[in-house]
């Protein structure tokens, strides 16, 4: 293909072989048209921008003032770019390590199980969906609400077999008289003596919650000797007369009453009637406290805030691990495949424990292929963004962004704040220059 | 030259070409629009104009046949109508280039105010006393900017509304109340019925700048609603305390669906259909008209009997008042044919055909509010056409950086401390302060 190809090809006696200086344009000419065109679209799609974007960052937002560098300022003042800040270290910190940690995990384990190939499926898998889908899995699966999210119904169901079983999960008193809360029970201010009749008015009951089997509740006669009452469901359509029984209202059957002395302690204990009447018989001469026992209440179950300020970050983060997993997986299973097999069995037959083994040979041997994975996952953290719009609510946002997602935030959600958001980018590009370098030194020692 | 590198060559330069062709734009139609023959009046107009608009899919054919009605009246007038995702951003490239549509309907005010003050578009005062006719004031002042009249707003939106669970007020005994203190004691009444009264999307920071807005159009009125729009007034203003501290007692964590944290994680739609989930998760929903279009997709409530509407209640005698949005139709070429379609849109009977296939409400009075395909909606567009007081949704009329950023997570953190009135107003102020500067 070169000139000297042309020219051996030539008969004898024609013309000349062309001039030095034309052969040596014509030499630098041929791999130039090659590269040409890839050099051209470099320049276009990336050189072009990069250069453009790192202007624009000294510009106001409106691009019509020259500001120096007050956009990058911002960076580390604004609140929300610091939490960024704070919240892409400890992404870097935590990710890419734990990501290593448990990609040579499962290639180390998946060489000693049966079913390693289903295994290795089914850990791979993830990374086959698009990031943004994952978010908007783990989205759902993390809504607090158990009837939404799939974690807090797991975990209501575990808690529903161990948690206080009651009749209601919610109500409050209908008047002053009581007072008291669920988890105390609600207790009757004014004492009573036998032959006194209690009223226990409650409302705000789920209707789901009304038992069956209630019936209309009925105000009990007082009764010799001891104590009488009724707790009902004080509310009938338009609110009815607070602490009064009416007709429409209902009982509360197998809610637990209390009886209780002047020191506060129970002495007594009832459930009520389907037509919420209750009695204690043969109660001793005195003045009682009279109480809707906690016991009635179950407790409810509130569901882990999995997407509240507290826990969005790290639940992004496990919702990132179980993509990358995968990747880091195969990485070191291929990596862990290649290493020789002699040097394994020598150590074996020196002595060597299979944890020593792990520590002293295998982890060494794998250190270029954990180096890999290790920089691809920096490299995809500190660009990581669509995680973060698709599993924070708006409400967290701000507590889970990380600089890509700011930079995302302020030029193209409704903001249009193009110089912050050219020097949020800029400034990405700052951080990410180490380990391109690292990168491409490795590259350059695996190809010399 | 031997043939290998004259075609390497020849490669090079088409790929050369190919590149440099892409970069220059194709200017070669910008002209051939907008051709008339006879002039003025409104009878027999002739030629093509464009109008491009975001509707799409249904709402693209419901509008398509309302052009359909202009072509029967003007039959030599060939109107060819594009959607575009971001009308605003199209536009702006168009009149960059210097080939606009001839009609454009934008969804934001603040778009048409771009333009005009760009000079890019056409005073449509021709049409004015029709305009008139039908629209109220309100109306006529969102279409005018610099005492001009540019916009002619076709189609509107009213937030102004409550959705509610019929069955559950029912079960409450509860009336749709008309002014805020029966609105509150309602609240109480379906509480204790055992119903959460109320139920926010606060995911979507949206949804709260609509109930502020409405709660501060009506305790402070409209001029000094307008006044906040413009940042003319301190969010530390008085008139903001008050309605902040109405808009807490609504936010109370035992009042709203899921209590705080939950409702912080709610979208817009979860937060219509767990209204009509059964057992309700609370009572009712404070959005605007298309709260419906949610229901009717998403649940199986029937209306009447399973969800119905109501007017956003009246706070200190404030009257019909409306907070809502809407597109509005502009004009970037001036010629008859144009004018005729302005003119047209303005007239009921263009309204008319929307309306009755539904999903539409016109601002327009005049609109014959029977066409409407139900009652609810017959409902919910008489109360945004009748309106004595209009006011667009404030937040889009506000810079990006606070309108659709800082007010967003700001009511966020308002519902997470629904108390804490007065540091909530001075984070607004600052926010608001920093971004209508930089504006």
């Amino acid at each position: 293909m070169s000139s000297t190809g042309v020219g051996v090809e030539l008969p004898a006696g024609e013309a000349p072989p062309p001039p030095p200086r034309d052969s040596a344009f014509r030499r630098a000419l041929l791999p130039l048209s090659f590269l040409g065109p890839a050099l051209l679209l470099l320049f276009v799609w990336v050189v072009y921008p990069m250069v453009a974007t790192m202007w624009r960052s000294l510009f106001n937002d409106r691009g019509t003032e020259f500001v120096w560098l007050d956009n990058y300022e911002q960076i580390f003042t604004d609140e929300r770019l610091q939490t960024a800040l704070k919240n892409n270290a400890l992404w870097v910190l935590i990710v890419p390590a734990a990501v290593t940690a448990v990609g040579l995990v499962f290639a180390v384990l998946t060489e000693r199980i049966v079913w390693s190939t289903a295994f290795k499926i089914s850990v791979f898998m993830p990374l086959a969906i698009s990031l943004f889908a994952v978010g908007v899995i783990w989205r759902i699966m993390y809504q607090q609400d158990p009837d939404r999210g799939a974690i807090n119904a797991g975990l209501a169901a575990i808690q529903g077999q161990f948690g206080a079983e009651g009749v209601l999960s919610q109500a409050s008193p209908s008047t002053d008289d009581l007072t008291g809360s669920i988890e105390q029970g609600f207790e009757l201010d004014r004492t009573v003596q036998p032959g006194g009749v209690a009223l226990l008015g409650l409302t705000a009951i789920r209707v789901p919650e009304i038992p069956e089997d209630a019936v209309q509740a009925v105000k009990p006669e007082p009764l010799q000797g001891g104590i009488t009452g009724v707790v009902w469901r004080d509310f009938k359509a338009g609110g009815g007369t607070p602490g009064e029984v009416e007709q429409g209202e209902l009982g509360l059957p197998g809610v637990t009453v209390e009886l209780r002395d002047s020191a506060g302690d129970t002495i007594d204990e009832t459930k009520a009637e389907t037509n919420g009447t209750f009695a204690f018989d043969q109660v001793e001469d005195g003045e009682y406290h009279i109480a809707v026992a906690s016991t009635t209440f179950a407790e409810p179950f509130e569901g882990v805030n999995w997407l509240g300020d507290k826990l969005i970050t790290p639940a992004i983060m496990f919702a990132f691990i179980w993509v990358q997993a995968g990747f880091a997986m195969v990485i070191t299973a291929a990596g862990l495949a290649s290493i020789p097999r002699d040097t394994l069995e020598a150590a074996r037959t020196d002595g060597a424990s299979e944890w020593q083994v792990f520590r002293r040979i295998t982890i060494p041997l794998l250190a270029p292929v954990l180096t890999v994975v290790f920089v691809t996952q920096i490299i995809g953290v500190l660009k990581l963004f669509d995680l973060i719009l698709s599993i924070a609510p708006g409400s967290t946002q701000d507590e889970a962004a990380t600089l890509a997602f700011v930079q995302w935030q302020v030029s193209f959600s409704g903001q249009n704040r193009f110089g912050l958001g050219s020097a949020i980018a800029t400034f990405i590009l700052i951080l990410f220059i180490p380990f391109l370098i690292v990168n491409v030194r490795r590259f350059r020692a695996d190809t010399s | 030259m031997t043939k290998q590198r004259f075609i390497l060559l020849a490669l090079l330069v088409g790929v050369l070409a190919f590149l440099a062709a892409g970069c220059g734009g194709d200017d070669d139609e910008a002209a051939d629009t907008g051709g008339t023959t006879e002039g003025g009046g409104g009878e027999a107009v002739s030629g093509n104009i464009s109008v491009l608009a975001v509707w799409t899919g249904a709402e693209g054919e419901s509008f398509q046949a309302v052009l359909d009605g202009f072509k029967e009246e003007n039959p030599d007038v060939t109107v060819s109508y594009k959607s575009a995702a971001e009308p605003a951003t199209v536009l702006s490239t168009a009149v960059e280039g210097g080939n606009p549509p001839d009609i454009a309907a934008l969804p934001q005010p603040g778009f048409m105010t771009d333009f005009a003050q760009r000079g890019a578009l056409k005073p449509i005062d021709f049409a004015e006393d029709k305009i008139k006719e039908g629209f109220s004031d309100s109306w006529l002042d969102l279409g005018t900017v610099d005492g001009k009249l540019y916009g002619l707003f076709f189609k509107g939106a009213n937030k102004s509304t409550v959705w509610y669970n019929a069955a559950a007020f029912e079960d409450a005994g509860v009336e749709p109340p008309a002014d805020w203190d029966a609105f509150l004691e309602a609240g109480d009444t379906l509480k204790a019925s055992g119903v959460t009264p109320y139920s926010i999307g606060g995911a979507d920071g949206w949804t709260l700048t609509d109930l502020f807005e409405n709660i501060y159009l009506r305790s402070a009125g409209p001029e000094k609603y307008d006044q906040l729009t413009k940042h003319e007034i301190p969010w530390t203003d008085p008139s903001v305390n008050e309605a902040l501290t109405e808009m807490g007692k609504v936010l109370q964590s035992g009042n709203i669906a899921g209590g705080t944290s939950s409702a912080l994680q709610t979208d817009f739609p979860t937060s219509v259909t767990q209204v009509f989930a059964d057992p309700p998760k609370a009572a009712q929903v404070l959005e605007g008209d298309f709260v419906g279009g949610v229901i009717a997709d998403e649940t199986t409530a029937e209306p009447d009997t399973g969800f119905n509407v109501y007017a956003f209640p009246e706070i200190n005698d404030s009257g019909p008042v409306v907070m809502g949005g809407g597109d509005v139709m502009v004009m970037f070429k001036d010629n008859p044919a144009a004018r005729a379609l302005i003119e047209y849109l303005a007239t009921p009977e263009a309204a008319e055909i929307w309306a009755a296939k539904g999903g539409f409400s016109s601002p327009n009075k005049n609109v014959d509010t029977s066409v409407y395909p139900d009652e609810l909606t017959k409902k919910t567009a008489s109360e945004l056409a009748n309106a004595e007081v209009f006011r667009f949704d404030m937040s889009d009329l506000m810079p990006g950086a606070f309108g659709s950023d800082a007010l967003f997570t700001l009511l966020q953190d308002f519902l997470k401390t629904p108390d804490d009135v007065e540091a909530i107003q001075k984070k607004l102020e600052t926010a608001a302060a920093s971004a209508f500067k930089s504006s």
